[in-house]
Order: structure tokens, then C-alpha cells, then sequence
């Protein structure tokens, strides 16, 4: 071909590098620019549900708040401290790969592995009561004679309070969904690192992991003031 | 057509060199794939099932609407196949046709890759279309859905007793296969050119293709929430969309919208990309205006998300708001017509040749001009009034949809047939086909202009008797396109044994696909190439004589 010469690719490359690249360093790109595409995606799937959530929100403002009012937000804000800390464990485990503890990354992935189940755990106390409460919407939901914060002697509509329950199972659940996938990455990271296949040279996997973990925590940063902390103060 | 193409191929039947086809063999080879060529083969044939099983109940459709009475099926069954025609189309062939097919042959290839950036990710939305696709023709075979293809809440909600449900999650999971491909085209565009491929030497394709992306990454999922919610509404029979329950019918609308209208650029944007290079290639002239072009793609899928809600005028928004979405409407009429003119402009003092594929570009121009100019009147807020739900919206759509993406597609398929199959197509039989397909689409949708402007109204099995002439002579037209589409498919089909042997190319283009063999090897290029030319370099290329036409291989 008269105006196209090879590009030398011949030298040593580790096996990690896929027949299709032409260098680890495109390989690492892609992979991360990859993950920052799939958040994007991820943003607007949540994005239709915050939509959803903030016009009802504004028309049934005090139907919403008396709903969030029996919803326990010292549970919510525990869990904001959970996961505040596994974003911090996931920093340390991808800087214990670039300098070379393996120790130390394979307990900062255990580490983060407690903190979401413990995430999950605490989720799992807070849809018991909500069950119990029969604030599950659905034909047995009920919620009579909740006062409206701040409106002493007004009741919320028990159907404009479905509306805020269904808007809250369905986004706490899908948050929920994203940990458990995002539980199941981190096994698998788990078990890479143990077996020593992460170096400083090569970690990529950690960090496009840790950079859907740390997603999932920021939705969860801006689900527990919306859902959580309408009214409260009154 | 240029044959002087130095070409390795023997001209008997003796051993085929290596390729992409041939390197493999067995299911398995096919079905565990990750080369983006085959994975563009086996979309081929699962999008062609569905073009047949939509346009089978297209032809339906057709056949009641033949008399005034509704005499062939009844009310349920005609609601039924409208909107199992729809749903199929616009989600299981329009929306995955050009991208999954000639995107995932091309994309790679015209920017010098050795493939797309996740083969795997590629197989897998493969894999994802494919279950959603059994959901589908489940749904169908258990008894469809009679919503329409937009399934408005509350009646999908809380009314019909059809498979919402199913139909809604077989379009989630097809959603994700479109998601996975933009992601991988974004992701391959931007980090896998060859050296000296820089932006403003990408092929117009390549524009197009990576505006499409935006769309699908950012669009897709907001239906896909959609569809959760509309589940969970009906199954729980809880209100959010549902006025009785406190929600709000019109939310949902916005939400549908948000994504479906973008999604009409899904399917006009590659094609738009095709028509760029067919017409380049044709008429031997480097793109008019190669930079606008490149950004009017860009500014139409941008325009694209802000224009939603003209589906919604008469539905009870505010009058502020359909004034400003009116406006915004039109504005998207600006980058569309650049592109228009634009390739008129190149046309001007090229050397045009009339081979197959400028024939469905030629058709591309003309039809999407009336599909364009029709949306603006649809976008003008007291014309929309009159004309809201009637055939002269179906009318416009299928300009759109149909006369303009789908030509664009059939003209990429067969300007690309010889590289994809290494064989060419009967060239008497695809230009009679081309024009088929013309007539019998204008014959066809024409006449449903008239009809909505007179007032038919759509998604109705029967209709007064002084709309019967404009509809006989649609279902006249809509035989004559089912010709047209079935030529193409057994003229591919012979040419895959018949034909005779591809050279490297064909029709002396100019793009990085063209400089790979016929059909090409698995990783497509020997060595990695360096460009060193502008896009449509075509003046070059044909002051150039013939024996420097690089042979790879």
C-alpha cells in the first residue's frame, strides 16, 4: 500500500493486552471511557425516576412529607455513613494496586464487600418495617390518619402517599439492585486480586469497578436527603 | 462500473483465500463470535426476520383497509396487528438496522480498527436483541398487545387485557442491546482510529453513526425506566400515571416521548450517513460542505432531545410550552436541510453514475425532503390541530421511517454488498428493484397524506366509503413495495453462490473499508494503515490511474 506503512507492534506485550488493541495504554482508555459512557446511561435511567419523583413531589408536597416523616431516617443516614466509608475502601484498595500491597488490597476489597452488605442489611430492616406497617403498595396498602407536617389536623391522601411509596420502593430498589451487581463485580475482583492478577502497571478492572461503585454511592447521596428529609425539621 | 481493480481472486471456482467467512465454520464459530463482521451478519438475519413478520402484518393492515367495511378481521385483531406492526418495526428492525448491521461491519473498518472496542459487549447485545426478540413473538403468539405501539397509560395500565407486561419487557431488554452498541461505537470511535484518522477525516458514516450513539446511551435508558414503572403501575394497579390514583397521564407521555422522538433520529441519522458516502462515491466529488455535514449531524441529535413534545400538542399542555416546542421543532429543520442541500451541491458538476445504490440515495433525497417538509407542517401548532391522529401523520412517519431510513439502508446494503459478501448482486435486477420500491412506496403513502387532510383518522378498521379510492390505491402500493423488498432479498441470497467475485473495489471508492479484501480477513487489516488523506479524497483518486488502487493481501 503506497501510503501506508506498519506501525512496529512487536515488541513484548503482557498477555493482559487484547489482540485488538495496539497498546495497553489504548486498551486502558477505552475501558474507562467505556464506564463513563455506561454512567451516563445509568444517570438517565435514574434521571426518568428523579423526574417522576420531584413533579409529584411538588404537587403532593404534604402528602409526600407526612409519607416520609414514618420512613426511619437514622437507618437512611447510617447507611449514608456506610457508604460515604466504601467509597473510601475503594480508593484504598485501587492505591494498594498501584503500589503493590496485596494484602492490603485484597482486605480493602473485603472491606468495601462488608460495607455493602451491611448496606443491604440495614435496606432489608427498613422495607421489614415498611412491610409491617403495611406501607407496601399494593392491596394491602393503608395509610390513614397520618397528619401532614406542620398541618396539625390535616391527613395526607393515602393515594398521593402510594405515589411516594411506589416512587421509593422502586428507586431504593433499584439502588438496591445496582449494590447487589455491583457486590457481585467485587467478588469477582476479590478473587482476581487473591489471585495476584492486578500489578501497578495493570489494574484496570479496579478502577472501572470502583468507578461504578463510587456511582452507585452518589445515587445514594441524592436519594436519601429527597426521600428521607422532606419536612423533617417540622 | 470500474472492474480494473487489481484483485488476488482467481476468477475460477479454485480455493478461496482466507476470510472473515470462511475462517470458521460450524454453528458454534457463528454463535461465539466476537469479530464484529460476523456479529453484523448474524443482526442481518435476525432483523430480516422481523422486517418480514412487521411487514406481514403491514400487509394485513393493507388488506382491511381495501373496503370501507371492516370485513377481513375484527376490531381487536386490526388493533392488534397496528400495533404489533409497530412495535416490531420501530424496535426489532428500524432502530437495530443500520447501526447493528452496516455500523458494526463498518465502523471498524472505515476508521482502521481491527474491531469494534468490546467484541464481547458486541456479542452480548447481540444476544440481549435476540431475547428480546423471542419475548416479542411470545407476546405475539399468546395474543399481542392492542395499545398501539406508544402504549398510553391509563389504558395500558389500567384498561386492556393484552400483554403489556411482556411486550414492554421484551422492548427493555431489546433497549439494552441498542445501549450496549452506541456505547461501543462511542467508545470505538474515540479511541480506536488509525493513526492520521483525525476527526475531521472521519468518513460522514462515522459522524452520523457516533451522533446515533448520543441518542441510543442517553435516550434508551429513559424509556427503559418507562417501562419499569408501567409495569410496576399495572401490576400493583398502583396511579402514577393513572389520573383515577392521583398520577398523571401526561407524564408518561413526556417520559415516552422523551426517548421516541429521538428515536426517529436513531433510525434517519445512518441513514443520512449512507446517503453521504453513496452519494460522494457517485458522484465522484468530495462531501459539500464536509464540516457542516459532519455537525449537522451532531446538532440534529442535540435538537433532537429538545423537541418531544409535538407529539403532545392537543394532549393538554400548557400553550407556552407547545409554542416553544414548536419552535424548536422547526429548528431541527435547519442541520436537516444543510444536509440536503449539501449533497445536492456535491451532486452539482459531479460525474454522476446511476448504479443501485445512487438510485436508493436518489430516492433517499426526494422522500425525505416531502418526510421533512410534512413534519414541518405537523410541527405548525393550528395545522397540527387538524391533522393530529389522522393518515396524514402516518403518512409523514412512513416518509421518514420508511422512505428515508430504510432506502438509506437498502442503498448501503447493496453499495456494501460486494465487500460484506465478496460476491456482487445482479446489478439489471437491483436497479429495477430500486425503482420498484420508489413507485410503489409513493403509491402507497402518498395517498394517505390526502386521506388525513380530508380527516381519516388513525388506527381504525373500517372508514366512510368516499376514502375508498385513495385506500385501494394504497394497498395497490403496498403490494408493489412488498415486491420490492422481496427482490432484494433473493437477489442477495443468489448472489451468494451465483455472483460473480467481488473485487476489492468495486465501485473505486475511496474510505479505509475499500482498501481491505473481499470479503475481508477476520482483523481486517494486514497492518495497521496510517491516513494521510482527507475523507472523499475522490478527484485524487480518479486522477490517479488504476494500477496504485492498493491491494491488501
Amino acid at each position: 500500500m503506497s501510503d501506508s506503512t506498519a506501525v512496529g507492534l512487536h515488541h513484548e506485550h503482557r498477555p493482559e493486552l487484547l489482540h485488538h488493541f495496539a497498546t495497553e495504554e489504548q486498551q486502558r482508555d477505552s475501558a474507562s471511557l467505556g464506564m463513563w459512557i455506561f454512567l451516563a446511561t445509568e444517570v438517565m435511567f435514574f434521571g426518568g425516576l428523579f423526574c417522576a419523583y420531584l413533579i409529584y413531589r411538588g404537587w403532593y408536597f404534604g402528602d409526600f412529607a407526612a409519607a416520609s416523616k414514618s420512613i426511619d431516617a437514622r437507618l437512611g443516614g447510617a447507611n449514608t455513613a456506610v457508604l460515604i466509608c466504601s467509597s473510601l475502601t475503594v480508593v484504598l484498595a485501587i492505591w494498594a494496586a498501584q503500589t503493590s500491597r496485596r494484602a492490603l488490597l485484597i482486605g480493602m476489597l473485603i472491606l468495601t464487600m462488608l460495607f455493602g452488605v451491611t448496606f443491604l442489611g440495614i435496606k432489608g430492616v427498613e422495607y421489614k418495617a415498611k412491610f409491617d406497617e403495611h406501607h407496601v403498595p399494593g392491596a394491602s396498602f393503608s395509610f390513614a390518619h397520618e397528619e401532614i407536617p406542620g398541618h396539625p389536623g390535616q391527613y395526607a391522601n393515602p393515594r398521593h402517599a402510594q405515589i411516594f411509596f411506589a416512587l421509593y420502593f422502586i428507586m431504593t430498589g433499584l439502588h438496591a439492585l445496582h449494590m447487589i451487581i455491583g457486590l457481585g463485580l467485587f467478588a469477582w475482583l476479590l478473587y482476581a486480586a487473591w489471585r495476584g492478577r492486578f500489578t501497578p502497571e495493570y489494574h484496570t478492572p479496579l478502577e472501572i469497578g470502583g468507578l461504578y461503585w463510587h456511582f452507585v454511592d452518589i445515587v445514594w447521596i441524592y436519594l436519601f436527603p429527597l426521600l428521607y428529609l422532606i419536612d423533617r425539621h417540622k | 462500473m470500474s472492474m480494473a481493480t487489481a484483485t488476488a481472486q482467481p476468477a475460477g471456482q479454485t480455493i478461496e483465500r482466507e476470510n472473515y467467512l470462511n475462517k470458521h465454520y460450524g454453528v458454534g464459530s457463528w454463535l461465539l463470535t466476537t469479530d464484529h463482521k460476523r456479529i453484523s451478519l448474524l443482526y442481518l438475519l435476525s432483523i430480516t426476520f422481523f422486517f418480514f413478520i412487521g411487514g406481514f402484518f403491514a400487509l394485513l393492515i393493507r388488506l382491511e383497509l381495501l373496503t370501507p367495511a371492516g370485513d377481513l378481521v375484527q376490531a381487536d385483531t386490526y388493533n392488534k396487528l397496528f400495533t404489533m406492526h409497530g412495535m416490531v418495526m420501530v424496535f426489532f428492525f428500524l432502530i437495530p438496522s443500520i447501526p447493528a448491521v452496516l455500523g458494526n461491519f463498518l465502523v471498524p473498518m472505515m476508521i482502521g480498527a481491527k474491531d469494534l472496542a468490546f467484541p464481547r459487549i458486541n456479542l452480548l447485545s447481540w444476544y440481549l436483541y435476540i431475547i428480546g426478540g423471542v419475548m416479542m413473538l411470545h407476546c405475539m403468539l399468546t395474543g399481542g398487545v392492542d395499545t398501539g405501539w406508544t402504549f398510553y397509560t391509563p389504558f395500558s395500565t389500567a384498561f386492556t387485557n393484552t400483554k403489556i407486561v411482556e411486550a414492554g419487557l421484551a422492548i427493555f431488554v431489546a433497549g439494552f442491546s441498542s445501549i450496549l452498541t452506541g456505547l461501543n461505537f462511542i467508545v470505538t470511535i474515540h479511541r480506536m482510529r488509525a493513526p492520521g484518522m483525525t476527526w475531521s477525516r472521519l468518513p460522514l458514516f462515522i459522524w452520523a453513526h457516533y451522533a446515533t450513539s448520543i441518542i441510543q446511551i442517553l435516550g434508551t435508558p429513559v424509556i427503559a425506566i418507562t417501562i419499569v414503572l408501567v409495569a410496576v403501575e399495572r401490576t400493583l394497579h398502583l396511579g402514577i400515571f393513572d389520573p383515577k390514583l392521583g398520577g398523571d397521564p401526561l407524564l408518561f407521555q413526556h417520559l415516552f416521548w422523551f426517548y421516541s422522538h429521538p428515536a426517529v433520529y436513531i433510525m434517519i441519522l445512518p441513514s443520512m450517513g449512507i446517503v453521504s458516502e453513496i452519494i460522494a462515491c457517485f458522484s465522484r466529488k468530495r462531501i459539500f460542505g464536509y464540516t457542516f455535514v459532519a455537525i449537522s449531524s451532531i446538532s440534529i441529535a442535540v435538537f433532537g432531545f429538545l423537541v418531544w413534545a409535538h407529539h403532545m400538542f392537543v394532549a393538554g399542555i400548557s400553550v407556552y410550552a407547545a409554542l416553544l416546542f414548536s419552535l424548536l421543532s422547526y429548528s431541527v429543520a435547519v442541520p436537516s436541510a444543510v444536509k440536503v442541500f449539501n449533497w445536492t451541491a456535491t451532486l452539482y458538476k459531479g460525474s454522476i453514475r446511476y448504479d443501485a445504490p445512487m438510485l436508493y440515495a436518489f430516492g433517499f433525497l426526494g422522500l425525505f425532503t416531502i418526510g421533512g417538509l410534512t413534519g414541518l407542517f405537523l410541527a405548525a401548532l393550528g395545522i397540527d390541530v387538524h391533522v393530529t391522529d389522522t393518515y396524514f401523520v402516518v403518512a409523514h412517519f412512513h416518509y421518514i421511517m420508511v422512505g428515508g431510513a430504510l432506502m438509506g439502508y437498502l442503498g448501503g446494503m447493496h453499495f456494501w454488498w460486494p465487500k460484506i459478501s465478496g460476491r456482487l448482486y445482479p446489478e439489471g435486477w437491483a436497479r429495477l428493484a430500486a425503482l420498484i420500491v420508489f413507485i410503489g412506496f409513493n403509491l402507497t403513502f402518498f395517498p394517505q397524506f390526502i386521506l388525513g387532510y380530508l380527516g381519516m383518522p388513525r388506527r381504525y378498521f373500517q372508514y366512510p366509503q368516499e376514502f375508498q379510492v385513495l385506500n385501494v390505491l394504497s394497498t395497490a402500493g403496498a403490494t408493489v413495495l412488498g415486491v420490492g423488498y422481496l427482490l432484494p432479498m433473493i437477489y442477495f441470497l443468489w448472489s451468494m453462490r451465483y455472483g460473480k467475485p467481488a473485487p476489492d473495489n468495486p465501485w473505486n471508492a475511496a474510505g479505509l473499508e475499500w482498501k481491505t479484501p473481499s470479503p475481508p480477513t477476520t482483523f481486517n487489516f494486514k497492518e495497521e494503515p496510517i491516513v494521510t488523506w482527507e475523507a472523499y479524497n475522490y478527484e485524487e483518486l480518479d486522477a490517479r490511474p488504476d494500477e496504485e488502487a492498493p491491494s491488501v493481501g
